[in-house]
């Protein structure tokens, strides 16, 4: 009779948590249609572990640079670890789980994000909810993982019991049942590759009309977090003997002010690393605004980030001593799918643009 | 740490895995530090008001119990020698000495409850912070009024001779602090808590699942409904709200507060009950109730109970009262002899609307219920005659009629809460009958009003789901024994059900604003 129980009580156990597993799959946003960069976390563990160069950042990576035309032009394979509004300290701890799977021979680092950071009068703003999510919730577990929601949270959420909100994200999207779409129950147990090793592709243009502008700011300096994670970054690639690279990508917006070069600079030199801001290089590198950004100087389209990769990939083999793969059969096997995959869908991309 | 947090179920959780777990001559013990950590974790700073209260009821009890204990061994002692009158002598003595230290420890709390409580709403609070006193406004101590209120009426007692001194300074604590109910009642006898507070406790299956069902209960209520319903109550204090803008005022925070106080003691009750110690019920479904009286016996009666045993009777049969009752029969007849007791009734109401707040609404809000129960009482002879005449008590559909005037009736004095300005409270009761304004209900105005036809839906079937459970209870007695005699399967999945409409509906988490228990702020 005992034993009865004990089974009747272990399946009825197993079965609630089943339901509970289920309802938290449909339940949590899949990003395949819309807010589609909430999606890249997750892709990265499918292509990890041949990678000898990995990017983080936020957007000016995973919109700007397309590790296919750097495999295409010069053998390098790349991935872009990549997050909307992705903020330092998910950037260096995102490289530091990197290292679980794979030591790639250069890490580039988009110090866009320096400037987020607490204090206000770097103009930074305060992190939002709903972007954390994006680019914590597809990460697997791992202390960098539990690490990085610590140091993410945000005012709103910012106390220890949020967490569990993360250890079991059913608890924060609990109320999207009366949001469900098709796409949920579509990509309730598989999702579809959105992503180009990382890159997020854009065919459309929308040339820069106007310059832009922005109030200049109280004070320049940096935030002391954004140094602290920084100094973390330098520390951590120095234990793998992987090269790390600062880079500011050629964006328009928001401004990258000459200060913030110049504080980036000093640093870049007393650490001894290399840093490139492209927004120096634009001529060299081709870009025409009236055709390589589809909105207005935010971000590149895939022309532009084509455009960038060649040339960043020049520097990355001929400067950090990234080596060609492409003579390795199993590498070139793998890669020439995704070159595959990365042409179809340019071309659907480009044709639906045209078509609308 | 809010009944509603993570923190709290994790907390609640370990207390209980330990509780069994430990030696059970441990568990008071770990109820007490369990306790203490629950209260710090509110704020270390409101430490001082609890330990103040205990150690005051402590000394005074024990100082009392010496007295008593003395007097009955000299008694003893003494039996033969001793006339009756020497020794009632002697007991008056003892007793007017224990009323100094009775005396001594209410006032000492109860200034102290009334300064806390007087701190909080301005112009107090303004005039402490301007003259450099701002370290007094720290805010209401948790839980002051109900712990405070558990310890005077132990206090009294003890005086009386209706409870024993208890010796043991931690397990007085306990009593004062018992984590569960230290935030919103029910306001205990020392003697209803005592006997299953210190009890060894084995682990019995039966009363944990019935405790953590009774839980879950309280979960779905307080953030299926009240929390849900609470933006439309705020919504509804818009001054365009007249009419019958107001009426629906009445209605949803009916809703909404007992959804909040009904699930927050079903919380307080359940998670003692899996601890198994048992608490007296504060509510047996209060919207029954076919008069005000009988409103109050079964809504917050822990309250009704102690505001009954320490106010309302030692002044209706204190010498100056019977005196008056006496004189006054001659010049007033039956409504004389009854004098006493409607000014005991006015002295209660009085306090028990300052218990919930010092500001004038409370006091009129005490004032109204007081003059509903005067008039229900003058009225009795009246409504019998009208009963007898038509036979409408035998009638179902006219206890139906009773029970919904009742809730009516209870609508439009509760409200009452909400209006700090009493001038605005009158206005908006004035209103019902010169503005009717039925147009909101069909002109779009409740979809403007935080909440969706969707949740609408939710708190309509959360309300039916409430009213059967209650029904049932009412007709058949325990939902959860009934539930018991079923398979285990059916019962399984009914609870896990009940646990989805919390998980997947509650008012929880970002997005929502985490609203406190409403009996917390008293």
């Amino acid at each position: 009779m005992k034993k009865k129980r004990i089974v009747t009580l272990a399946v009825t156990l197993c079965l609630c948590l089943a339901v509970l597993w289920f309802l938290q799959l449909l339940l949590m946003p899949k990003y395949m249609d819309v807010s589609r960069d909430g999606a890249l976390t997750g892709e990265y563990y499918d292509n990890a572990g041949n990678n000898d160069v990995i990017f983080v950042g936020d957007c000016e990576v995973y919109e700007n640079f397309s590790p296919i035309t750097l495999w295409e032009e010069y053998g390098i394979t790349s991935y872009i670890r990549g997050g909307p509004q992705q903020l330092i300290w998910q950037s260096y701890y995102l490289m530091e789980e990197t290292f679980r799977y794979e030591t790639p021979k250069v890490m580039v680092f988009n110090v866009l994000s320096m400037k987020y950071d607490t204090n206000a009068a770097t103009g930074s703003s305060t992190q939002r909810e709903a972007y954390n999510r994006m680019n914590l919730d597809g990460m697997r577990w791992s202390s960098s993982k539990w690490n990085s929601i610590l140091a993410s949270m945000t005012e709103e959420e910012a106390q220890w019991q949020s967490m569990f909100t993360y250890l079991f994200p059913i608890l924060r999207y609990h109320d999207r049942w009366s949001q469900l779409t098709q796409d949920d129950f579509t990509y309730l147990f598989q999702k579809d590759q959105i992503s180009d090793n990382g890159y997020l592709m854009q065919v459309g243009v929308k040339p820069v009309t106007d310059e832009h502008v922005e109030r200049p700011l109280v004070d320049y300096s940096f935030g002391q977090t954004s140094w602290d994670y920084l100094d973390k970054m330098v520390a951590l690639c120095q234990q793998y003997g992987t090269e790390l690279v600062l880079i500011k990508a050629p964006t328009l917006s928001p401004v990258w002010w000459d200060e913030w070069d110049q504080q980036i600079e000093e640093y870049a030199q007393a650490h001894g690393l290399l840093y490139i801001n492209f927004l120096d290089y634009q001529e060299e590198i081709g870009i025409d605004w009236n055709t390589d950004t589809y909105d207005t100087g935010l971000h590149l389209n895939v022309y532009g980030a084509e455009k960038l990769s060649r040339y960043f990939g020049e520097i990355l083999a001929e400067q950090c001593g990234v080596p060609d793969r492409r003579g390795e059969s199993q590498i070139a096997a793998d890669w020439s799918e995704k070159v595959k995959t990365y042409q179809e869908r340019k071309q659907t991309l480009e044709s639906a643009n045209t078509q609308s | 740490m809010q009944f509603t947090s993570f923190g709290f179920l994790l907390f609640a959780a370990a207390v209980l895995l330990l509780y069994y777990l430990i030696p059970k001559r441990g568990q008071w013990i770990l109820l007490l530090a369990a306790s203490y950590f629950f209260y710090i974790w509110a704020g270390v700073e409101y430490l001082f008001f609890i330990l103040l209260t205990t150690v005051t009821t402590y000394a005074a009890a024990n100082l009392m119990g010496s007295r008593l204990a003395k007097q009955d061994a000299y008694l003893a002692a003494h039996k033969g020698e001793l006339s009756r009158e020497e020794r009632k002598g002697y007991k008056a003595q003892v007793k007017k000495g224990n009323r100094v230290w009775m005396v001594l420890c209410l006032a000492v709390n109860f200034a102290v409850l009334a300064v806390c409580k007087g701190l909080i709403i301005d112009p107090f609070r303004t005039m402490f912070q301007e003259s450099g006193l701002s370290f007094l406004t720290v805010g209401l101590p948790m839980g002051i009024s109900f712990y405070m209120f558990q310890s005077m009426g132990y206090v009294v007692d003890v005086y009386r001779g209706t409870a024993k001194a208890e010796k043991n300074f931690f397990r007085l604590a306990l009593f004062v602090s018992f984590f569960p109910q230290l935030i919103q009642g029910p306001i205990s006898k020392f003697g209803q808590v005592a006997p299953t507070l210190y009890q060894p406790h084995d682990f019995d299956g039966k009363q944990v699942s019935f405790g953590l069902q009774r839980m879950l209960w309280g979960y779905f209520k307080k953030m299926v409904i009240a929390d849900r319903i609470a933006v439309a109550v705020v919504a509804l204090k818009g001054d365009e709200f007249t009419g019958v803008g107001f009426a629906l005022l009445g209605l949803f925070y009916a809703a909404q507060i007992y959804g909040d106080f009904t699930g927050g003691i079903d919380i307080t009750i359940g998670l003692a009950q899996a601890l198994g110690i048992q608490l007296p019920e504060n509510f047996i479904r209060p919207f029954f109730s076919k008069n005000i009286a009988e409103y109050w016996r079964r809504w917050h009666r822990t309250l009704g109970e102690w505001m009954k045993d320490y106010i309302f009777y030692p002044i209706s049969v204190s010498a100056p009262m019977l005196k008056l009752s006496k004189s006054a029969k001659q010049k007033l007849g039956n409504f004389g002899r009854r004098l006493p007791v409607y000014i005991a009734s006015i002295a209660t109401w009085f306090v028990t609307g300052i218990w919930h707040g010092l500001t004038p609404n409370f006091v009129v809000w005490g004032m109204l219920n007081c003059f509903f129960i005067v008039l229900s009482e003058e009225l009795t002879p009246l409504y019998e005659k009208f009963h007898g005449r038509f036979h409408l008590k035998e009638k179902a559909w006219y206890g139906a009629f009773e029970m919904l005037r009742m809730f009516v009736l209870m609508n439009f004095i509760r409200a009452c809460d909400l209006f700090p300005n009493v001038g605005d409270y009158f206005g908006r009761v004035g209103s019902l009958f010169t503005t009717f304004n039925f147009s909101i209900l069909w002109d779009g105005t409740m979809m403007n009003l935080g909440l969706t036809a969707l949740d609408y839906g939710i708190l309509l079937a959360g309300v039916v789901l409430i009213f059967s459970v209650s029904l049932v209870q009412e007709k058949k007695g325990s939902v959860r024994e009934l539930l018991w005699s079923k398979p285990a399967a059916v019962r399984y999945i009914l609870l896990f059900a009940l646990f989805l409409v919390v998980l997947l509906m509650g008012s929880y988490g970002i997005g929502y604003n985490a609203s406190n228990f409403i009996y917390n702020q008293f």
